[in-house]
C-alpha cells in the first residue's frame, strides 16, 4: 500500500503544480498586462478559472494530509525548518483565495476593485515563489537539523540562491502555463496574439530561470546536472521536455486550442521528473549528508493501507465529477462562443 | 508573552475563526438548497432572488473558510510539530477521508455557482445540495480528530512510544459522535439565527418585506429545531466527560471537592486560591443528576487530579456559563418562533424582530465559548493523559510575531467580509426588487 500511497502524493503535487500553478500563472499574466487589455484579459481570465479555480487548489490539501498522516517525520521536519517560508505561502494563499471570491461578489463595483485586483495580482506572484522555494530547499542540502542558532536553523535553510532561483523558475513556470492555457481561451484574433506573445515571454524567463538554477546549483556543489543527465530516465525526461516544446510551438501555430496545453503540461511534467527521478524516494537531502526518503519515513503499515484505502475510494468519488466540470465548462464555451 | 503562549494564541485564533466560516459554509447551503426547492416546485421569483442571493453569501463564505481551513493544515505541523510527528498516523484517518468530501464541495459548488441555466434544473439543485451535505461530512469528519485529542484510543502507549496504531478505531474514539452531534446541531442553531437575524434587520427597516420574510422563516425554522435539540446533545456530552475526563467536568462546574449530590452552579466567581465559588447560585444534587443520572451519585472534584493535570479553572467555568446562557435564550426565542407559526402576527410586530436581532451573534458566541471549554478543559495536554501542549510545541523562536500577523490577517479578513456582506445586502432592492411588493 505504501507505493499507492507515494504515488497519489506524487500525482497530488503534480496536479496542483499543473492546476494549481496555471492558475497562479494567470495572476502573473495580469500582473504583467498594460492598462489597456487589462480588463479584457481579467474577463478571460475570470471565464476560464472562475468554476474551477476552487477544485484546483484542493490538490494542496490532498497532498500535505497524505504528507503528515503517511510520511509523519517528513512533514514535520519540513514544519520545524522551513516554517518561515511555509509562513508567507500561507499567508499568500489567504490573500489570493479571498481576493479573486472578494473582487468576483463585491455587489458594488468601485475603488475597493483595485485593492482587490493588487492583492490578487501580488499574492498570485509571492505564492509560487515561496512555494518554488520550498521545494528548492528540500533538495538544496540546506536544512540543517543540528543547527545552534535562530539564522542557522531557520534561515539559511530557505534563504539561498539555490532556493531562491527554483523559485523564480517556478514562478516563470506558472506563468507559462497560465499563458498557453490562455491562448485557447481568447475572445479574438488581437487577444490571441496577445497571449501567444505572453507565452514566448514566459518561455524564455522560463528558459534563462532554468539557466540560473544550473549555474546556482554548480557554484552551491549541488549535484542537479548528475541528477538530470547522469540518470537514463532524467535524460531521457529532458529530451522529450524539448520535443514537447517545439512541438507546442507548431500546435499552436495550427491553431489548436487542446494539443498546446497538453503538451505544456506534459513539458512541466517531464522537467519534475528529471529534476526529482534520479534520488527518488528521497525527497529531502539535509546539511550534515543525512535524508529523508519516503520509503523509510512512511508510517506504520495498518496507517498506510488505511490512507490507501481512503485515497482509492476519495478518488472514486472526486475523478469522475472533478472531470464531469472541466467538461462541462469546456463544452458550454465550444457551443456557445462568448459576448 | 512567551512562545508557547503565543502558539496557544494563534491556534486559538485560527480556530476561533475558521470554526465560524466553517459553520456558516456548511450550514447556509441547506438554506440555499430549501429557497431553490421552493422556487423549482413554486416557480415563485422571490425564491429564485432568495437562492442566488444566497448564493453569493455560500461563495464568500466557502472561499474564506477553504484558506483559513487550509492554513490550520499547514499550522498543526508549525506550531505543533512533535505533536503531528506521533499523532498524524493515528488519528489522520478522519482528515484523509475530510480531504475527499472537501474536494467534492469545492467541485458541487463550482456546478451550483456557475450551473444557472446550463444544466437540468435538478441536477443543478442536486449540486448545491450536495455541497451541504459535503460540507456536513468534513464538519463531522475534524471534529472525530478532535475528538482523539479529548478521548486517544487507537494505539498502545509503551515506554514513550505509540504502538499497535489503528488508525479506524482511533477516528471511531468514544467523544467522535457526542462532540459531532453536539459542533453539528451548534453550527446550525447558530448560522439559523443569525441568518434569520440579519433579515430581521431589513423586514424591521421595512424593506423588501416579501423577500425578506421568506429568508427570514427559512433561516429561523432550522436555527431553531436545532436550538431545541441541542440541550438533549449537551446532556450526553455531560454525562460522556463526567466518565472520560472528570477533570474538563470539575473545572467547568468549579467543582474544587469531590462530593455526593454535588450541586449546580449557575455563574459564580471561582477563587482558585481558596477553591471556593463565591456568589454562585446552587441547585443542590443537580449536578449529580446531570453527570450520572442521580441526584445522590458522587461526582469528582478537582482534588482527585494532581495540580499540575488540572486545567485552569476561571477560564473553563466562565466560558462553560456563557455557552449554557446563550443557549438558553436560543431555545427561548426558538419557542417564540414555534409559537408565531400559529400566532403569526406575532412576526410583524417590532419586538419579535428586535428579539431575532439580538439573537445575531448568540449562536457564535455560544460556539466560541463551547471550543474554549472543550479545549482549554483538556489542557495541560493535547493528546489527553498522553502528550502535555508544552512538549508538542516547535522549538522555533519568535512565535510571538506570527501570532500578531494572524491577528492583523484575521482582523482585516473579518471586516472586508462583514464589509462585502452589507454591501450584498445593500444591493438586495436594487438586484431582487420584485413586483409584488406588500
Amino acid at each position: 500500500m505504501d507505493k499507492v500511497v507515494i504515488t497519489y502524493l506524487c500525482l497530488s503535487i503534480l496536479l496542483y503544480v499543473l492546476l494549481g500553478g496555471a492558475d497562479f500563472g494567470a495572476g502573473i499574466i495580469e500582473m504583467f498586462t498594460s492598462s489597456k487589455h487589462i480588463r479584457r484579459t481579467r474577463k478571460t481570465l475570470y471565464h476560464a478559472i472562475g468554476p474551477i479555480w476552487e477544485a484546483n487548489h484542493m490538490w494542496l490539501i490532498i497532498a500535505i494530509v497524505i504528507l503528515f498522516v503517511g510520511f509523519p517525520v517528513v512533514y514535520s521536519t519540513l514544519s520545524v525548518h522551513l516554517h518561515i517560508p511555509l509562513l508567507i505561502m500561507l499567508m499568500g494563499i489567504i490573500a489570493r483565495g479571498t481576493a479573486f471570491t472578494f473582487r468576483h461578489y463585491d455587489a458594488v463595483h468601485d475603488s475597493m476593485q483595485e485593492i482587490y485586483n493588487r492583492i490578487f495580482v501580488w499574492s498570485s506572484f509571492v505564492t509560487p515563489l515561496f512555494l518554488g522555494i520550498i521545494a528548492g530547499s528540500m533538495l538544496s542540502g540546506h536544512i540543517d537539523t543540528n543547527a545552534s542558532s535562530f539564522s542557522e536553523a531557520y534561515i539559511y535553510g530557505w534563504l539561498n540562491g539555490f532556493s531562491v532561483s527554483v523559485g523564480l523558475f517556478t514562478v516563470s513556470l506558472c506563468g507559462f502555463l497560465a499563458a498557453v492555457y490562455l491562448i485557447g481561451e481568447a475572445d479574438d484574433e488581437n487577444d490571441r496574439l496577445r497571449f501567444i506573445r505572453k507565452a514566448r515571454g514566459t518561455n524564455i524567463i522560463s528558459m534563462c530561470a532554468g539557466g540560473l538554477v544550473f549555474s546556482i546549483a554548480a557554484m552551491e556543489n549541488i549535484p542537479l546536472i548528475k541528477w538530470i543527465f547522469g540518470d537514463l530516465v532524467g535524460f531521457i525526461a529532458t529530451v522529450l521536455a524539448l520535443l514537447s516544446l517545439l512541438l507546442m510551438w507548431y500546435s499552436i501555430k495550427r491553431r489548436k486550442k487542446f494539443l498546446p496545453r497538453v503538451l505544456a503540461a506534459f513539458q512541466v511534467t517531464m522537467i519534475l521528473v528529471a529534476i526529482t527521478y534520479a534520488h527518488f524516494p528521497t525527497v529531502v537531502i539535509l546539511k550534515d549528508g543525512g535524508t529523508l526518503s519516503l520509503i523509510d519515513n512512511a508510517a506504520p503499515s495498518r496507517t498506510m493501507s488505511a490512507l490507501g484505502n481512503a485515497l482509492l475510494i476519495g478518488s472514486v468519488l472526486i475523478l469522475p465529477a472533478l472531470f464531469y466540470l472541466y467538461y462541462s465548462f469546456q463544452k458550454e464555451e465550444l457551443r456557445a462562443p462568448k459576448q | 508573552m512567551d512562545d508557547f503562549l503565543a502558539a496557544r494564541f494563534q491556534m486559538a485564533l485560527s480556530l476561533g475563526f475558521h470554526i465560524i466560516f466553517a459553520c456558516i459554509g456548511m450550514v447556509m447551503p441547506f438554506f440555499m438548497a430549501v429557497a431553490h426547492y421552493k422556487w423549482l416546485r413554486t416557480k415563485d421569483a422571490v425564491y429564485k432572488s432568495l437562492t442566488k442571493a444566497w448564493s453569493k453569501g455560500v461563495a464568500i463564505f466557502f472561499a474564506t473558510g477553504a484558506v483559513s481551513g487550509t492554513v490550520l493544515s499547514f499550522e498543526l505541523g508549525l506550531l505543533w510539530p512533535n505533536f503531528m510527528q506521533h499523532a498524524g498516523p493515528i488519528f489522520g484517518m478522519p482528515f484523509s477521508l475530510e480531504g475527499t468530501a472537501f474536494f467534492i464541495e469545492a467541485i458541487a459548488l463550482g456546478f451550483f455557482l456557475y450551473g444557472w441555466d446550463r444544466f437540468n434544473e435538478w441536477f443543478h439543485w442536486f449540486t448545491g445540495l450536495v455541497v451541504g451535505l459535503s460540507g456536513l461530512a468534513s464538519g463531522i469528519l475534524v471534529v472525530a480528530a478532535n475528538g482523539w485529542m479529548n478521548s486517544p484510543a487507537g494505539f498502545d502507549y509503551v515506554d514513550g512510544e505509540f504502538l499497535n496504531i489503528d488508525p479506524i478505531k482511533a477516528m471511531f474514539n468514544d467523544a467522535w459522535l457526542t462532540q459531532a452531534l453536539h459542533m453539528t446541531l451548534a453550527a446550525f442553531a447558530a448560522t439559523g439565527f443569525a441568518v434569520a437575524g440579519v433579515h430581521a434587520i431589513m423586514l424591521y427597516q421595512g424593506k423588501n418585506i416579501l423577500f425578506h420574510k421568506n429568508a427570514f422563516i427559512i433561516a429561523a425554522f432550522f436555527g431553531s429545531i436545532a436550538a431545541f435539540l441541542q440541550p438533549i446533545s449537551g446532556d450526553l456530552s455531560a454525562k460522556d466527560i463526567a466518565k472520560r475526563q472528570p477533570g474538563k467536568l470539575a473545572a467547568m462546574e468549579a467543582h474544587f471537592f469531590t462530593q455526593r449530590s454535588a450541586p449546580l452552579l449557575i455563574g459564580g466567581i471561582p477563587d482558585t486560591e481558596n477553591r471556593k465559588v463565591d456568589h454562585a447560585i446552587k441547585l443542590p444534587g443537580m449536578l449529580s443528576f446531570l453527570a450520572h443520572g442521580d441526584i445522590n451519585a458522587e461526582v469528582k472534584g478537582l482534588d482527585t487530579i494532581p495540580a499540575d493535570e488540572q486545567p485552569p479553572v476561571p477560564i473553563v467555568h466562565y466560558a462553560f456559563q456563557i455557552m449554557v446562557g446563550c443557549g438558553v435564550l436560543l431555545m427561548i426565542f426558538a419557542l417564540i418562533f414555534l409559537i408565531s407559526q400559529w400566532r403569526k402576527k406575532w412576526r410583524d410586530q417590532k419586538w419579535f424582530l428586535v428579539l431575532f436581532i439580538i439573537s445575531i451573534p448568540l449562536g457564535f458566541v455560544a460556539i466560541e465559548a463551547g471550543w474554549t471549554v472543550t479545549e482549554v478543559g483538556r489542557q495541560p495536554w493535547i493528546i489527553y493523559g498522553i502528550m502535555r501542549t508544552s512538549d508538542a510545541v516547535t522549538p522555533m523562536a519568535g512565535i510571538v510575531w506570527s501570532f500578531y500577523l494572524f491577528t492583523a490577517v484575521y482582523i482585516s479578513l473579518s471586516v472586508v467580509v462583514i464589509f462585502l456582506l452589507n454591501r450584498q445586502i445593500k444591493m438586495v432592492p436594487k438586484l431582487y426588487d420584485t413586483p409584488h411588493k406588500l
